[in-house]
């Protein structure tokens, strides 16, 4: 007996099946061309100078010897690129009340943190820029440091933006319901203090840029290692007041980003400088050093949290105080403060309480920057409300899974807003929470847990449920004045041999979008695959749009190339209908031939279709002009955001005498709406749940007290490496978006929401036994010692 | 990071690499595996003038017995630890420790000589030398000497080489049927440098231990032998009150140094497990 057909069993049907990405061949027999790669005919090559110290004052800088090597072709200092490029500040209009000092590619008279930029070489070769490094003399005057969160606050300390009253970068509150109330006439209430380090993105290829300026045609090109390509080619025009027409960035492929390539960053700022001062493509590649020193930070946030609930373990009302360090600045243009922000209102998110109030404090300090990161403040908004979940339960005396279920928004009760003001559409806890207790075997684990505790072996399990926030629209930047599109466009054309090229804002990093974007193109126009060809990443040749961050590729890439592809068939099916002498709704294409809608008899290859109309245009009826070019742009309306959700549980031993934790099994139910290509997800669940699980493990840029990062080498910084990551159980539900024709939501961040949370209730749970708890992440073998007391 | 220009020089014999360090002194380095040298170099924290290459002399390759003991060429490479049929049987405490040492690419290219040259005290391999009551042959200017690695190990990435020597191979004296050897570490992540780590090898009369050699790895600025440990355990059994001993005689032993992520008291806590553990394991191999 064979299965009952779905749609997957109709002809070129891509959407929701597993298909290879069409550039993975490419990129894995190394003929993958990144900016690294790019050698340009007179490229000259930047070094910079960093800043040893964390605070202090320029006295002066001596560049004569640098500037006489054999090989410099220019040295410039901050007053030399102020001339030609205007400052910008990372704040914007709907952050009320936040402030942040003007930035230029490199500093004036004062800098901020260690390892800032300072003075930039250009030279013929790297090497010869670093040797020219060397022969610099800065004169610097140490001023007070600022490193932790409480000597930010400390008033009277020092100030690190002189002028200004405080180091507050912004304050925001929520308050909604009656939070007081419900705690007073709360049967029982808990409450932690939790730590979230900083960690950064690491990614394989580091920042790299080539700015190439043509003074002859007053043409700046730029090819940059960047998820956002519109977004820069509109900051370089405007801070280099270059016409935006004459500004193209090329985004060429990229070795992974995770929000970290969207930022401006001073060295790329100052090379587009260095361009237009030499009138040469200059080149600077960042290596790891450098990465970790400047490429934004993420986290860094101290919450206090507390949670009231009633009798029988409802949950009534929370109580938050967030407060995070960013770093001496706001990062441009999407400032450093979207972090807490989302870490306030995405608190609690799963569950049906309307009492919650929340506060964040945004707090300058001497370090590099923090920004947007891979699931931006979702990890410490999972965490504390998972652990504080989980205490509760310990508390009222029920299972894990069981006060869960009790206190999800059900699954038909949508829609729903939040205590927090977030409009949810359709989301599937309960679903999530039945299917992740029956594929962890969860009455099983537990039953071993107690057997093995018997044997002195410790293990834990978790769970952590999870909201995650995609497809944003205007509300996320453009209401605050950022010109940060959430708008995709996407060209699409039929090429005179009848295949099709499909020109497309949303950009490419790895993680499969020309792939997704081909396979829905294919679908919706009825031809193989192979015969759809994506470009992306090149603001001259694609249309303009927000391009990939906040897992917008899917849902609103998608859609736009579903839309685009859907008119494209519009218009070849009237070419079709006039030949056919047919009515085009008659017509249907599939596999790359017009056939018959009713009875699927081929009846003319688009080949042929697209021959005529390029070709022998005269033998068609007077009058018609074919359109086999089609623009099309989408951006989402309807509700603000598509929220995803999900569920996670980790297994896992602690060795008790060592504090060192080994994950056994980590699992997630995901929905993610409508799964385009399953095996892309599950790669970006996977990716993201081990990016996830080195947070809670191993990653943190630890800090001297004066403000020196102590481990910026990836022999210190400890990223998950494959023999310690455990093996990933995923299961999908879909709950597609009524949004959008396509109904996909997106899945990048999802892993990496909730990994962190789990790990920390299941080493909670191994703990059990000691009475020890652990409130800080990274979770590391001298934390869980000293919450065992054994040193 | 790039590095300083320098110039390199392909020696073909011993001779022509002492001379050729001579010439230039202090300002010249010898690469052989280049895993440590080559990172430093990028970074700039050496910037030597010339690259003496000494992985083309034959001299300072292979694996032989000689006497008592197994005479291990400098160039031995990491992975050759693993895969040498006379160091698994005459010297099977290195080949237990070279999967710890880093991974496969680096263990491709490192060399054991290389590796107790640098004294980076975190690393297996010179530790394993003073557990194994290994020799060093150094050449010089002034000739070539053998020196125990009890002797060798002076302070913080100090040796006893002087300015131009080499070392040309490593002694270690053959396993025998009636020894034993325990090692493992304490890493975050498998490769890592480790937190603590330890090798032993002691020689036995059934249950009683007539002699034992402990060395810990990243406990302090050399490579350390626990000598205190060492005298609870000579000439006893191995009981539950002797590994008790031992693991209190290591406060004794070991001056773990500050450090912010692992603080002096946690690091000597951890050595402690580890001994424990390894003595434990040393008793069931009876």
């Amino acid at each position: 007996m064979s299965a009952p057909l779905t749609s997957l069993d109709r002809p070129n049907s891509y959407i929701g099946r597993s298909v290879p990405r069409p550039n993975a061949k490419r990129l894995l027999a190394g003929r993958g061309r990144y900016v690294s790669d790019l050698k340009l005919p007179r490229m000259l090559y930047a070094a910079f100078l960093r800043s040893p110290h964390a605070h202090a004052k320029i006295i002066s800088i001596d560049i004569e010897r640098a500037r006489a090597l054999e090989g410099v072709h220019l040295v410039a200092t901050g007053a030399d690129l102020a001339k030609i490029c205007t400052p910008w500040t990372g704040t914007l209009d709907h952050f009320k009340g936040m402030t942040s000092s003007p930035q230029l590619p490199l500093p004036l008279d004062r800098v901020v943190w260690a390892g800032q930029a300072v003075v930039a070489v250009v030279a013929e070769s790297r090497a010869i820029a670093e040797d020219a490094l060397e022969l610099i003399e800065v004169d610097y005057e140490d001023l007070p440091v600022v490193v932790d969160i409480d000597g930010a606050r400390e008033a009277g300390g020092p100030l690190i933006n002189p002028g200004s009253a405080n180091n507050i970068c912004f304050r925001s509150q929520l308050d909604n319901g009656t939070v007081d109330d419900a705690f007073a006439h709360a049967a029982h209430v808990v409450e932690e203090e939790f730590s979230f380090g900083r960690h950064t993105a690491v990614t394989l290829e580091p920042r790299a840029i080539v700015a190439d300026y043509d003074p002859a045609a007053g043409m700046l090109t730029v090819h940059h290692a960047t998820q956002t390509p519109y977004q820069f080619q509109d900051l370089y025009s405007r801070h280099y007041g270059i016409p935006e027409a004459r500004v193209r960035v090329i985004a060429t492929d990229i070795g992974g980003s995770f929000g970290m390539k969207l930022h401006v960053y001073h060295e790329d700022m100052a090379v587009v400088g260095l361009s237009i001062l030499l009138g040469r493509p200059v080149k600077y590649v960042a290596d790891r050093i450098e990465s970790f020193v400047s490429d934004i930070h993420a986290r860094d946030h101290r919450v206090r949290a507390r949670m009231a609930l009633d009798a029988k373990g409802e949950i009534l009302a929370m109580d938050v105080l967030d407060l995070t360090a960013i770093g001496a600045f706001s990062t441009y243009p999407r400032t450093s403060v979207v972090e807490g922000n989302q870490v306030i209102r995405l608190i609690g998110a799963p569950y049906r309480f309307k009492n919650y109030r929340a506060s964040l404090e945004v707090i300058f300090q001497n370090k590099v920057q923090t920004s947007q990161y891979r699931a931006v403040g979702h990890p410490i908004a999972c965490a504390v409300t998972e652990r504080l979940v989980d205490m509760a339960a310990a508390k009222v005396g029920l299972d894990p899974f069981a006060i869960r279920a009790q206190n999800v928004i059900a699954d038909d009760a949508y829609p729903q807003t939040s205590p927090t003001g977030y409009r949810f559409e359709a989301l599937s806890h309960q679903a999530c929470l039945k299917r992740l207790h029956e594929m962890m075997d969860y009455d099983a684990l537990r039953a071993e847990q107690a057997e093995l505790r018997k044997r002195g072996v410790y293990r834990g399990i978790g769970i952590a449920a999870f909201v995650e926030i995609t497809n944003p629209s205007p509300a996320f930047y453009g209401v605050g004045g950022a010109r940060i599109s959430s708008q995709d466009g996407a060209i699409v054309s039929l090429t005179p041999s009848g295949e099709v090229r499909c020109l497309i804002s949303v950009t490419e990093q790895g993680q499969g979008t020309e792939a997704i974007i081909s396979q829905i193109v294919a679908d919706q126009l009825g031809l193989a695959q192979e015969h759809v060809k994506v470009v992306t990443g090149d603001t001259e040749v694609t249309p303009h749009g927000g391009a990939t961050w906040a897992c917008r590729g899917a849902g609103i890439g998608g859609e736009t190339a579903l839309r685009a592809a859907r008119a494209l068939k519009r218009n070849i099916l009237e070419i079709a209908a006039l030949i056919l002498q047919e009515q085009p709704s008659a017509l249907d294409i599939i596999d790359g031939e017009v056939v018959d809608a009713a009875t699927r008899q081929q009846r003319l290859p688009i080949a042929e279709i697209a021959r005529i109309a390029y070709f022998r245009s005269d033998t068609l009826p007077p009058g018609t002009q074919a359109q086999l070019t089609v623009g099309h742009h989408f951006a989402p309306q309807g509700y603000p955001f598509a929220f995803t959700n999900g569920i996670q549980g980790c297994s896992m031993e602690v060795d008790v005498e060592t504090g060192f934790i080994k994950v056994l099994k980590h699992f997630i139910v995901e929905d993610c709406g409508r799964v385009i290509n399953p095996m892309l997800v599950d790669e970006q669940l996977r990716g993201g749940i081990v990016q996830g699980l080195g947070a809670a493990l191993f990653e943190e840029c630890r800090y001297s007290e004066t403000g020196q990062l102590v481990n910026g080498s990836l022999a210190d910084y400890l990223v998950p490496m494959p023999m310690e990551m455990p093996d990933i159980v995923i299961a999908h539900v879909e709950t597609p978006t009524a949004d959008t024709e396509l109904g996909a939501k997106g899945c990048g961040e999802a892993g990496t929401a909730a990994a962190s949370a789990c790990v920390l209730n299941a080493v909670n749970d191994a703990l059990t036994p000691f009475g020890a708890t652990i409130n800080s992440i990274p979770i590391t073998p001298a934390k869980v010692l000293k919450a065992l007391k054994r040193f | 990071m790039k590095a300083r220009a320098f110039s390199y020089f392909r020696a073909a014999t011993i001779e022509q690499a002492l001379d050729a360090h001579a010439l230039v002194g202090d300002d010249a380095r010898f690469i052989a595996g280049g895993q440590s040298l080559v990172p430093a170099l990028s970074l700039r924290l050496q910037a030597p003038r010339l690259l003496i290459d000494i992985t083309h002399i034959g001299e300072l390759r292979g694996v032989r017995r000689e006497g008592g003991f197994l005479r291990i060429g400098a160039l031995t490479r990491h992975c050759e630890m693993l895969s040498e049929p006379l160091i698994a049987e005459f010297a099977p405490l290195l080949q237990a420790a070279a999967p710890f040492v880093a991974h496969p690419a680096i263990r491709n290219r490192g060399t054991f000589g290389g590796s107790v040259a640098l004294a980076d005290p975190a690393s297996e391999f010179p530790a394993m030398t003073l557990a194994l009551d290994a020799e060093i042959e150094i050449a010089g200017p002034s000739g070539s000497r053998r020196i125990k690695a009890d002797d060798f190990f002076i302070d913080l990435f100090e040796t006893a080489l002087q300015p131009g020597e080499l070392i040309t191979a490593i002694y270690v004296p053959l396993f025998k049927a009636d020894q034993r050897f325990a090692f493992d570490e304490m890493a975050r992540r498998r490769g890592d440098y480790a937190l603590v780590g330890c090798g032993m090898l002691a020689t036995c009369a059934g249950d009683r231990i007539n002699d034992i050699r402990i060395s810990f790895f990243s406990v302090g600025n050399t490579p350390t032998r626990v000598k205190g440990a060492e005298a609870t355990l000579i000439g006893s059994s191995l009981n539950s009150e002797r590994i008790a001993a031992a693991q209190a005689a290591l406060e004794g032993d070991l001056a773990p140094p500050e450090n912010d992520e692992v603080p002096p008291a946690m690091r000597l806590h951890l050595a402690r497990v580890l001994l424990g553990r390894l003595l434990g394991r040393l008793g069931e191999s009876a």
